[in-house]
């Protein structure tokens, strides 16, 4: 939030709405009504103190009412901009006329009764719209209690509740009587799945996981003999790395009941509540929960028709904006995009994806225009101030009560006063706020500050805003250092209050002692090959290529086998029922005849060198020719392949296939499957085992899909499913639904109870324990279908060449799992489709998207600045080239010179090779090889300091 | 009596791992005492052996090098 709202680029209208697009792509006049703030945002500081005095309390909405906040507020700690709002609604001053003790205490005159609406024009050539969702309100139903009995909380409410920045600052209580709660009962699906009369229709992908996660968060703040119950129907964990989190669950004694409860009473007093539901062997259970929360689904935000009205775009059935498999961010209006869960129910990641892919594609859109109306950030020239003395600032972070809820942040400030060199030191709110940024600025060049220590969170995240900070007031940004007394301190420490404090000083002292002999680091540039390799020929590869050259950039394409196209050839249609040959055939068609893009077949990566902005590679085709290839930029899009089952007479019996295998042989509508009375399904073949302990998350839609196909040939056939759990996950559940209306008949088997298979002459026998009947069923199949588990494929060497990371079930990891899903471990390289992880048409071509919008960040630029925290020589330096071998990126050489008397000898590193990982300086026994930013000498002041308690 | 012994730990955390381990150890509010200081390094390679033969001969009661 914070870079967005430093970010040169992009202006962020508050308070606001649009009532009006008019134009179309690439010239639209769009008109926003801005409500009045009340408050100017130029005087206001965020001290907070018309909050403190404003008499007014309402329930305060970001807490889920659950605590209150102020007529005069901000909605939370870390709001952009930090500036505080007048809500006219619930103001004494607005609606009875006297008060205005805000406007007393108000130290900057902020205040301004007089503000009004406003309207204004902004002159754009493209829309993305990004509203969001709103959680289900369940207080339509009425059995579960909600709304009733006092105990009964949304997931949203308990979300805040669990929150150690919530309103109970993370000590859970029931809030009939404040006691903690011991047993707490989690029911899914509320809202979601459903077609009664309030309800939705679609699953809302997202509450299996959070309900996880809640339990797993629970059982950390409760003690050991509280226990946490899931009511579902499903488990969807279908996500990368979703599965190992749900088993975990189940192995720390979570426990799952597979059963819908039908009644919520009020507990004793009016403490707790009461659930009974319908046991597995049909008898009636009751059991006394201390509180339950509900699995509240997604739903569009409650305006959603209003702005598809004035955007003029279409909804679908559900009132999510309309989009289409092969352009997943595209709206039904050109120009318009849609980023986020506005185009349906996400959770984070496929979020962030689906943004990045609008923001590709309006920039395929508005590409001729590209980089005209940009602005560059300029700094003012450094000063150098290496030779004096250090002059040093402090400046510790409250975090809200983040840090002063635990840390003591006046007495380290005072403390930071006695350190020497330091010539100011002030304790602030939020130290990264926009506003703090301008008076540390202010206060560098008022009192000539040449180097500045931060206490407050990790320097991870923030070390490169308050450099940018520096370099705004005119000093180089290495002369910072963070002191990390959030993450590493008072969030960790929050039981001993008064040693937190004192470990905060000795943190600052340290911060202190490593910034006083730091100097200033400039980077070096290199220029940028703006030209990207996308590697693999499926729909993701060929989506990103597309994409580049759309935007201008020359891209090869390699593929190794003999033509374009991937998995796609072998699919009937996309998760959301469109055909998919004429598509694919069209997209491989533009591929071929772009001039932009060389395709070559048969062709693998042989060699990969370089870094961001300059890969040079080798490419190798059947026929033994190589060709040289340079780039800036690669996305890796090697797909996946379905794997060969080992179980269930797989490859012993010719009536047993795969999805794949069937849709082939079904293609042509054989006789043998139209005769065909029964087909039966097995699911989670080869997944969610040991050997694989993940969803190949595609697999039960596919099913569903071929199993409506198979009834609506002919209605009269029998269709069983054996499976763990159905993951139709968003609006595939609609799928399932019309399934089971078809007469599709669900069985469903656990990891232990899987189904027997033999053959019986014509027949194929699948038995399994019905858990509806409690007794054995024989099926007599003339088919069996395994949905067997997606694998990844051909990344091992390429993870060689490129030394990108993979994770346990052989999939690409992503550098964030949730806020950069689509950047690569290694910097330039990103990753698309399945090869990083199992996904439909639809994501794997966002994702493709994304990708090529996160890498036209680095090709927009002619060059590149290299990170200056690099190795450098030292006169120390005697050439024994201890160090050479142990440089594990080879950036170091031995090179001769000519010295006074002699040839003499010493290294030389090469910094666009060197990544600063120091294994050179810790090998040097004279210190002729140090790091920037990390020298003996810092570190060792770092460690003096440590040891020289106050 | 006095106090109880609360020893000096010197940590050497790698940015890219324990360090950011103990950012995650934060965000997920894992309590743990406060007697390991840490230092910031690149690359858990980068600690030099001098530093550590350093801080033990200076009062260090240990140093924990994670990376
Ligand atoms: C069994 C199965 C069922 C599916 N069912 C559905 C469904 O019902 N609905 C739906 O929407 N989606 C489904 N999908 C997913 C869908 O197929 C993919 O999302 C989509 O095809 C995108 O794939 P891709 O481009 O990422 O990978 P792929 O289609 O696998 O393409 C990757 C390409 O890269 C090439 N390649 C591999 N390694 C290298 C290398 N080292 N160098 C060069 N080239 C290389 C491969 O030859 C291939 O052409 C299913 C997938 C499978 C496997
Ligand atoms: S099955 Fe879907 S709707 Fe139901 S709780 Fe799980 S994710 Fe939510
Ligand atoms: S069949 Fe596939 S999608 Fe369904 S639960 Fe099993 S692995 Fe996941």
């Amino acid at each position: 939030m914070v870079e967005c709202g430093r970010h040169l680029n992009i202006e962020i209208h508050t308070l606001s709405e649009i009532t009006e697009v008019a134009g179309s792509v690439g010239n639209y006049t769009v008109t926003v009504k801005q409500k009045p703030r009340f408050v100017d945002m130029d005087k206001c500081i965020a001290c907070g103190l018309c909050a403190e005095k404003c008499p007014k309390k309402v329930a305060d909405e970001f807490n889920m009412g659950i605590s209150k906040r102020k007529a005069v507020y901000i909605q939370y700690g870390q709001t952009v901009p930090l500036k505080y709002a007048i809500d006219d609604s619930s103001c004494l001053y607005f609606q009875k006329g006297k008060c205005r003790a805000c406007e007393k205490f108000c130290p900057t005159g902020a205040i301004n009764f007089e503000d009004v609406e406003t309207t204004k024009t902004i002159l754009t050539g493209a829309v993305i719209l990004s509203p969001g969702h709103v959680p289900f309100n369940p207080g339509k139903y009425d059995y579960t209690g909600y709304g009733r009995i006092p105990d009964v909380v949304t997931s949203m409410e308990y979300e805040r509740m669990l929150s150690a920045g919530g309103p109970l600052m993370g000590h859970l209580a029931k809030p009939s009587d404040n006691q903690e709660p011991l047993s707490i009962a989690w029911l899914q699906c509320v809202g979601s799945r459903s077609i009664s009369r309030h309800d939705r229709s679609y699953c809302s992908s997202v509450c299996c996981m959070y309900a996880i996660k809640q339990c797993l968060v629970t059982a950390d703040h409760l003690p050991s003999h509280a226990t946490q119950t899931v009511f579902y129907m499903d488990i969807r964990s279908h996500g990368k790395n979703f599965d190992r989190y749900y088993e975990d669950a189940a192995e720390k004694g979570v426990r799952f009941i597979r059963e819908r409860p039908h009644t919520f009473d009020p507990g004793p007093n009016g403490s707790g509540v009461s659930i009974t539901w319908m046991d597995k062997d049909g008898g009636k259970r009751t059991e006394l929960f201390d509180m339950a929360v509900m699995s509240v689904g997604m739903e569009p935000p409650s305006d959603a028709e209003k702005l598809s009205k004035i955007a003029a775009i279409d909804l679908d059935q559900w009132g999510f904006a309309r989009t289409d498999s092969f352009s997943p961010s595209q709206s039904s209006r050109k120009g318009i995009c849609i980023g986020g869960s506005f185009s349906g129910p996400m959770a984070i990641p496929r979020s962030v994806t689906q943004a990045s892919s609008a923001a590709c594609k309006v920039s395929m859109e508005l590409a001729s225009a590209k980089g005209t109306l940009t602005k560059e950030r300029t700094y003012p020239e450094e000063r150098d101030v290496d030779q004096g003395e250090p002059r040093i600032g402090v400046f510790v972070c409250s975090c809200g009560m983040n840090i002063a809820g635990v840390v003591d942040v006046k007495a380290v400030a005072e403390y930071a006063k006695t350190l020497p060199d330091v010539v100011f030191v002030e304790n602030n709110l939020f130290t990264c706020s926009t506003d703090t940024q301008v008076i540390i600025g202010g206060k560098v060049k008022e009192l000539n500050l040449n180097r500045v220590v931060i206490a407050a969170c990790t320097p991870r995240t923030h070390e490169p805003l308050f450099q940018e900070t520096l370099k705004d007031a005119g000093l180089n940004g290495y002369l910072m250092e963070m002191a990390n007394i959030r993450n590493h301190n008072a969030w960790v420490h929050k039981n001993t209050p008064e040693m937190a404090t004192q470990k905060a000083k000795d943190q600052v002292r340290m911060a202190v002692a490593k910034v006083a002999l730091a100097s200033s680091l400039r980077s070096q540039s290199v220029p940028v090959t703006q030209k990207a390799l996308v590697i693999g020929g499926g729909l993701s590869g060929m989506t990103a290529a597309l994409g580049f050259s759309e935007l201008g950039y020359d891209t090869v394409l390699i593929e190794k086998s003999d033509q374009l196209g991937g998995n796609a050839h072998y699919l009937e249609k996309t998760a959301d029922g469109q055909t998919l040959r004429p598509a694919l055939e069209q997209m491989i068609a533009d591929v071929e005849n772009n001039a932009r893009i060389t395709v070559m077949k048969k062709a693998t990566l042989a060699e990969a060198k370089g870094s961001v902005g300059n890969f040079t590679g080798l490419i190798q085709t059947e026929e033994n020719a190589r060709t040289d290839v340079s780039f800036g930029v690669a996305v890796v899009a090697t797909g996946g392949r379905e794997t060969k089952p080992s179980e269930y007479m797989y490859g012993s019996d010719p009536g047993v296939f795969t999805h794949l295998e069937f849709d082939a042989f079904t293609a042509g509508k054989s006789d043998a499957v139209l005769k065909a009375e029964c087909v039966a399904f097995i699911q989670c073949v080869g997944s969610r085992n040991k050997e694989r302990p993940y969803c190949s998350r595609v697999c039960c839609t596919h099913t569903v899909k071929k199993a409506i196909a198979l009834k609506e040939m002919d209605p009269e056939k029998q269709v069983f499913v054996f499976y763990r759990d159905i993951r139709t996950y968003g609006v595939f559940e609609t799928w399932y639904h019309k399934a089971r209306q078809l007469g599709v008949i669900f069985i469903q088997y656990d990891s232990d109870t899987k189904p027997d298979v033999r053959r019986e002459d014509a027949k194929i026998v699948v038995t399994a324990t019905d858990p509806i009947l409690q007794q054995p069923v024989a099926i007599y199949a003339d088919y069996l279908v395994l949905a067997s588990a997606i694998e990844s494929s051909g990344i091992s060497g390429l993870s060689q060449l490129f030394k990108f990371s993979v994770d346990e079930d052989g999939f690409i990891n992503e550098a964030h799992p949730k806020l950069r899903p689509v950047d690569m471990s290694v910097d330039g390289l990103f990753v698309a489709g399945l090869c990083h992880y199992p996904k439909p048409v639809d994501e794997s071509i966002a994702q493709a998207m994304a990708a090529v919008s996160r890498a036209g960040v680095l090709l927009a630029k002619t060059e590149m600045k290299l990170n200056p925290i690099t190795s450098f020589v030292t006169d120390r330096c005697d050439g024994c080239a201890l160090c050479v071998d142990v440089c594990p990126y080879h950036a170091i050489r031995l090179v001769e010179y000519q010295g006074h008397a002699s040839m003499q000898k010493r290294i030389e590193t090469d910094t666009a090779l060197c990544k600063g990982c120091g294994i050179c300086a810790a090998t040097c026994p004279k210190g002729g090889v140090q790091v920037h930013g990390f020298t003996l000498d810092q570190l060792m002041a770092q460690v003096d300091a440590v040891l020289k308690a106050s | 009596m006095g106090q109880s012994f609360e020893p000096v730990i010197v940590g050497f955390l790698c940015n890219w791992c324990a360090y950011a381990g103990g950012d995650l150890a934060g965000v997920s509010r894992i309590q743990y005492p406060p007697n390991m200081k840490a230092v910031r390094v690149m690359c858990s390679g980068m600690v030099h052996p001098e530093l550590i033969v350093k801080a033990l001969a200076r009062g260090a009661d240990g140093v924990l090098v994670m990376g």
